[in-house]
């Protein structure tokens, strides 16, 4: 009695805080334990909580009561009641009490919650980490539009309103009757059953593919179909006999082939050949007795398109009419080398300098033209060439009844090294025009030398990579206000930034490596200030080419080419060259006359009337003489005139921009208009669609869950993310279907 | 015989209703348009200038406050109400629309160390120096009603920061610990501590938030708790991304902002610097694509998430140092509070129109816009769009940290010149702010 009592009272008194237990306590709590001692039975002392706390000192852990030992079977001890059921327990728990296999001390706190919290951070950053695939869509989807999940406008329906809705009525009950009975849509009235289906079958994208390649195919085939009715329509005969020659030809090619792979049917297709060549034996069609034959044979004498005609014809008969031997493979390949005459393969065929048409027609670029050709704009250059490839060569077929199927085959090798010439020409041309027009137009360099990027390197913030760069503010104590201070700030640059104005020479000189060759040429002649009778016996010899790749090579090899050089350039008179180079130059810088005289405008015009000498003077208007050349008075240099140094200020003088990997892709985005002057209006809402869209008014949440759940199932399915590649109806619809699927659940 | 006449589809050149634009037939072919670059740099210089011309970004200024404003918060539901509080205690409700304080309190004695409003908007919870956490309602208490807390809990010590679950009843506070309270009960449902430090900053990461009450979640509101990274200076304020779970920016007192993926702690994701004094507050834009920074040097600027520099700064001549900030929930206004005692309202976007625009003019803008990005690398745009004026303190402080930069940074190439190769390893930027991550 005398110990519970004290129990109780030790209870009250334990303060919930040990640590703060004075000494005076302690002795207090000892005397109460010897106290308690001498109540005969030994009783387990516990500390106890007297006051419910979320945080429970670690101090508070005594070791009072270490070193008794409780059984495990007296804890069971209170069950007494059962013995017999107990036994069996009792028994496991001695033999669990003679393992001595004590369990390890459990770790510091500190330790234990650094496990726990390492093991926390793998698992959230794990689960944060499902978000990648959402937050990476949406770095590369071409429009965000926010809210993202927003609601679509308009009335609602009724069962996304009210959920527990039933058909009640018997009207209404009868309606969703026939409904089910047909299949019918019962909440989304947009989709049936069928069509639903249909739509899990088969993607979006996949559907469009389909559609796509559908279309291409209908479309070949009504092309086929009108090529054929117009071939059909087509009267001339030369035409048609030369289509014919040509499936004859076909005709024989295939029959080779049939040899090879199916000799039944190459037997069969034998025996009709045979059989039509009796034919014609009998009929003596190609002989030379027919009308058109012998007005042929009359006109041979002056006109040669009609002797071989004729010739032709003869050679035609004698096809038919000779005894058929089946042709063997040797002989395949002696037609394949006649196929492509040894020539064609040359670099360009030797014209005829007298004969006009035959330039005409294998080489359709005349000297004149070539300069001209890398001032078309690039595009046009194998678009021509396509559009002489369809129409224009039927109409010459007709047209040229003795062009022979040689010629043909000519030309075609012609057009395919016109195209080549072509793609050189849309290589040659940011340049060229660049050179030629010296306007803002292009405004990047493409090439720079590996001290301009150190240079560019340097001026940047020094810890800023260079991505960056652009976006650093020019943060200043002017206030720009106006437009008129905008002007000047543009003056400040140009006036107070020299070093991007030398870089640009320098990225224009290597632009333009011919002029700039030669302009250093000048250079370096000027240094030398050399007398020109001396230069002609030296500077021969001397002379560096430039582009000359041997330089790095070994001494005995640039000896050796050197004097490789030397003997080649023996000849050539570079003086004289230059010179003219120069003069041709002058000429091109040298404005030219207009003329505006307009013929028959006044006065009796047509064919052999020139307009009158005194309309003439009157209409011919004289270009004043630009200034006067730098290079004048240097007889040894050219100096470019072309380089417009006012425009140096608008040029791009960075090496590559930040998403561009390369000057070209630069160029192409700057030469793709945007404006609606150059596109068409849907095009221009296409382009200059804003990269995020938020709604007037709207607050816009942080992204939900169902965002992420959403990216995962399309990252899962494989489908484009891209949220401009889903229209608004269709998101429309999968958020209802998402919603019906909720319902069902 | 058969006689052609000129026959035109009238859909070609009829609109179709009055108010449509008046069809022009035109040409697109490339080869009739050979200044189209040209004309169009034209347009995007002419943008540009515009751009600058009508860059006015500051809209108002809430005055009433008798004190510094020392925090602020949104309201999660009306994009006119907005919160602070200031350093002598008292709160303000105002209404932005109107540009007034709609309602005064009391709220503690000493600072208002943190504001936040429930999820449903109808109450909030204000935190101050007098160790109370108080909870109020968002309406105005009726004629005669004495304007009282709902509930008071008195800390044991003072808190930091305040911020509220985004879905549940739940919120957390910083202080000599982190608390996790229930709205039911006055005692914190749990709280974490590492060490003695005390947490400057808590907040709830408004994406992945889940249950604190289940298992073990903490971890997921602070980073210090978790995972401590220790910088050379002290954080003052973190805000996470909205819109990506994993990215949290917090403002330093080194004058830098850094961005953090929250799975590699090691090193920052990026630096932002630009300002010249401590950083004191951060915000998101609701759509995740930029944040707004207060500084210590009176300025306020605008970073891309990913860009290392600002794309915006803002300041006017009687703007002292801005305590708190914050980005309204439509994207379209910055809110700044600062040292005397007003509040500010700015655009994010200093030039944008405000109000509806018509289709034409949304069109226009567009255009603008798309062409101010295609030129944006040519010198002289760039250097009209990028221009911008400074406080002459704020610029030759700017001026005096480039060249101490640019100094040390000489310093250490020439140093590493003359040691031993390889005895001195390139620290990057950003791995020169953090000094270790403690697990």
């Amino acid at each position: 009695m005398k110990s519970k009592f004290l129990d109780i009272k030790l209870m009250i008194k334990t303060p919930l805080n040990y640590s703060e237990c004075s000494d005076d306590e302690r002795k207090h709590c000892r005397l109460l334990e010897a106290i308690s001692s001498l109540g005969g039975k030994t009783r387990k002392k516990l500390t106890e909580r007297s006051e419910a706390s979320i945080q429970v000192s670690e101090f508070t852990v005594n070791a009072e009561g270490e070193g008794d030992k409780i059984n495990l079977s007296d804890l069971i001890g209170t069950l007494d009641k059962a013995p017999t059921a107990l036994t069996a327990t009792k028994k496991q728990l001695k033999n669990l009490e003679h393992n001595h296999t004590a369990l390890d001390t459990p770790l510091t706190r500190k330790e234990t919650e650094q496990i726990q919290r390492v093991v926390a951070f793998e698992k959230t950053s794990k689960e944060v980490s499902r978000w990648q695939s959402v937050v990476v869509q949406n770095q590369k989807a071409e429009q965000l539009v926010f809210p993202l999940n927003q609601e679509p406008s308009g009335p609602k329906r009724m069962e996304h309103v009210v959920s527990g809705w039933k058909a009640q009525t018997p009207l209404e009950q009868e309606i969703f009757n026939l409904l089910h009975v047909n299949q019918q849509p019962l909440h989304n009235p947009v989709l049936t059953q069928n069509e639903e289906a249909t739509m899990k079958a088969m993607s979006l994208e996949e559907a469009k593919i389909r559609r796509a390649e559908l279309q291409k195919v209908r479309a070949l085939q009504s092309y086929y179909e009108a090529k054929a009715r117009r071939e059909k329509k087509i009267k001339s005969k030369t035409y048609h006999r030369v289509q014919k020659k040509v499936m004859r030809k076909e005709y024989l090619k295939r029959f080779d082939e049939m040899v090879k792979t199916d000799p039944a049917a190459a037997l069969e297709e034998l025996k009709k050949m045979e059989l039509s060549r009796m034919k014609e034996r009998m009929s003596l069609k190609h002989q030379n007795s027919g009308k058109w034959a012998r007005s042929k044979a009359i006109m041979a004498k002056y006109d040669d398109g009609a002797r071989k005609a004729m010739q032709q014809q003869l050679e035609v008969n004698k096809d038919l009419t000779m005894k058929l031997v089946i042709p063997t493979n040797e002989e395949d390949e002696d037609e394949v080398a006649e196929a492509l005459p040894d020539f064609v393969n040359d670099a360009e065929p030797i014209l005829d300098p007298i004969n006009p048409w035959m330039r005409g027609k294998l080489s359709t670029e005349p000297a004149a033209q070539e300069e001209s050709n890398c001032l078309v704009p690039p595009a046009a250059g194998p678009g021509d060439v396509k559009a002489g490839d369809g129409p224009d060569l039927l109409r010459e077929e007709e047209e040229q009844v003795e062009e022979t199927e040689e010629e043909a085959i000519l030309r075609g090798f012609e057009e395919r090294r016109k195209l080549r010439r072509a793609k050189d020409a849309v290589e040659v041309a940011p340049v060229v025009m660049e050179e030629s027009e010296g306007k803002v137009k292009q405004l990047i360099t493409t090439i720079h030398s590996r001290m301009n990027c150190q240079h560019a390197r340097e001026r940047a913030d020094p810890c800023v990579s260079q991505g960056e760069g652009p976006a650093l503010l020019e943060e200043g104590l002017v206030r720009v206000r106006t437009l008129e201070d905008m002007e000047l700030l543009g003056q400040d640059v140009s006036a107070c930034e020299p070093a991007p104005q030398t870089t640009q020479t320098l990225s224009t000189e290597q632009t333009e490596p011919q002029s700039a060759t030669k302009q250093a040429d000048g250079k370096r002649k000027r240094k030398k200030m050399i007398d020109p009778n001396e230069v002609l016996t030296k500077e021969a010899k001397v002379i560096k080419v430039p582009f000359a790749p041997t330089a790095v090579e070994d001494v005995e090899d640039t000896d050796e080419q050197r004097f490789i050089i030397k003997e080649a350039f023996a000849g050539d008179d570079v003086i004289s060259d230059f010179l003219k180079d120069k003069k041709k130059q002058e000429s091109a810088g040298m404005p030219k006359v207009v003329d505006l005289t307009l013929p028959g405008w006044g006065e009796w015009g047509g064919g052999g009337l020139q307009p009158s000498r005194s309309k003439r003077k009157r209409f011919r208007i004289k270009v004043a003489p630009p200034p006067p050349r730098k290079d004048q008075k240097l007889l040894n240099v050219i100096l470019s005139e072309k380089r417009n140094s006012s425009v140096a200020a608008h040029q791009v003088t960075y090496q590559v921009m930040f998403p561009f990997t390369n000057p070209a892709q630069f160029e192409r985005t700057i030469r793709a208009p945007v404006g609606h002057t150059w596109n068409t209006g849907n095009a221009v809402q296409k382009i200059t669609a804003p990269k995020i869209v938020t709604q007037l008014g709207a607050i816009i949440e942080p992204i939900s869950r169902e965002e992420l759940v959403k990216g995962e199932n399309q990252a899962v399915t494989g489908k484009s993310n891209l949220r401009s590649d889903q229209g608004p109806q269709q998101k429309r619809r999968s958020q209802q279907k998402k919603k019906h699927k909720h319902k069902k659940n | 015989m058969k006689v052609k006449v000129l026959s035109r589809n009238p859909d070609d050149y009829v609109r179709e209703t009055k108010l449509d634009i008046q069809r022009v037939p035109r040409n697109y072919d490339p080869s009739l348009h050979p200044f189209e670059v040209t004309r169009e740099y034209t347009r995007a210089l002419n943008a540009t200038k515009l751009e600058r011309v009508f860059a006015k970004p500051f809209l108002a200024s809430l005055d009433g406050h008798r004190d510094g404003v020392n925090c602020m918060a949104k309201h999660p539901k009306s994009l006119s109400t907005i919160l602070s509080g200031s350093c002598d205690g008292e709160l303000k409700l105002w209404n932005l629309t109107k540009r007034e304080c709609v309602r005064t309190l009391q709220a503690h004695e000493g600072f208002v160390r943190g504001v936040v409003v429930r999820f449903c908007g109808s109450s909030f919870f204000t935190i101050g120096d007098d160790k109370n956490i108080k909870q109020w309602k968002m309406e105005t208490p009726g004629y005669g009603e004495e304007e009282e807390p709902i509930n008071t809990i008195l800390g044991k010590s003072v808190f930091t920061s305040i911020d509220h679950h985004h879905k549940d009843a739940v919120f957390v506070t910083s202080g000599q610990q982190v608390d996790i309270w229930d709205e039911q009960r006055t005692s914190p449902i749990r709280s974490f501590s590492w060490g003695v430090d005390s947490i400057n900053c808590v907040r709830f990461n408004p994406v992945e938030v889940v249950n604190p009450l289940s298992g073990l979640s903490y971890p997921r509101f602070e980073t210090q708790i978790f995972f401590k990274v220790i910088m050379t200076m002290r954080s003052n304020t973190l805000c996470w991304n909205p819109m990506e779970a994993y990215h949290f920016t917090c403002c330093n007192e080194d004058y830098n902002l850094y961005t953090y993926d929250m799975r590699y702690l090691d090193k920052p994701y990026t630096v932002h610097m630009d300002h010249v004094s401590a950083v004191l507050d951060v915000d998101y834009s609701p759509t995740g694509q930029e944040f707004v920074s207060a500084s210590f040097d009176k300025s306020i600027r605008i970073f891309p998430k990913d860009g290392g520099h600002s794309r915006e700064v803002y300041h006017t001549k009687r703007m002292q140092h801005v305590i708190c900030i914050k980005w309204s929930s439509d994207n379209k206004y910055i809110l700044s509070g600062s040292d005397e005692m007003n509040i500010r309202l700015w655009k994010a976007n200093a030039a944008e129109k405000l109000g509806m625009l018509a289709p034409r003019e949304k069109a226009a803008v567009n255009y603008n816009q798309k062409l101010k990005e295609k030129f944006q690398h040519h010198p002289q745009i760039r250097r009209i769009a990028r221009h911008r004026h400074l406080p002459k303190a704020v610029y030759s402080q700017v001026k005096e940290i480039r060249i101490m930069k640019e100094a040390r940074s000489r310093k250490e190439r020439n140093v590493r010149k003359h040691a031993k190769p390889g005895s001195m390893p390139v620290v990057t930027e950003k791995e020169k702010h953090v000094v270790t991550v403690v697990k």
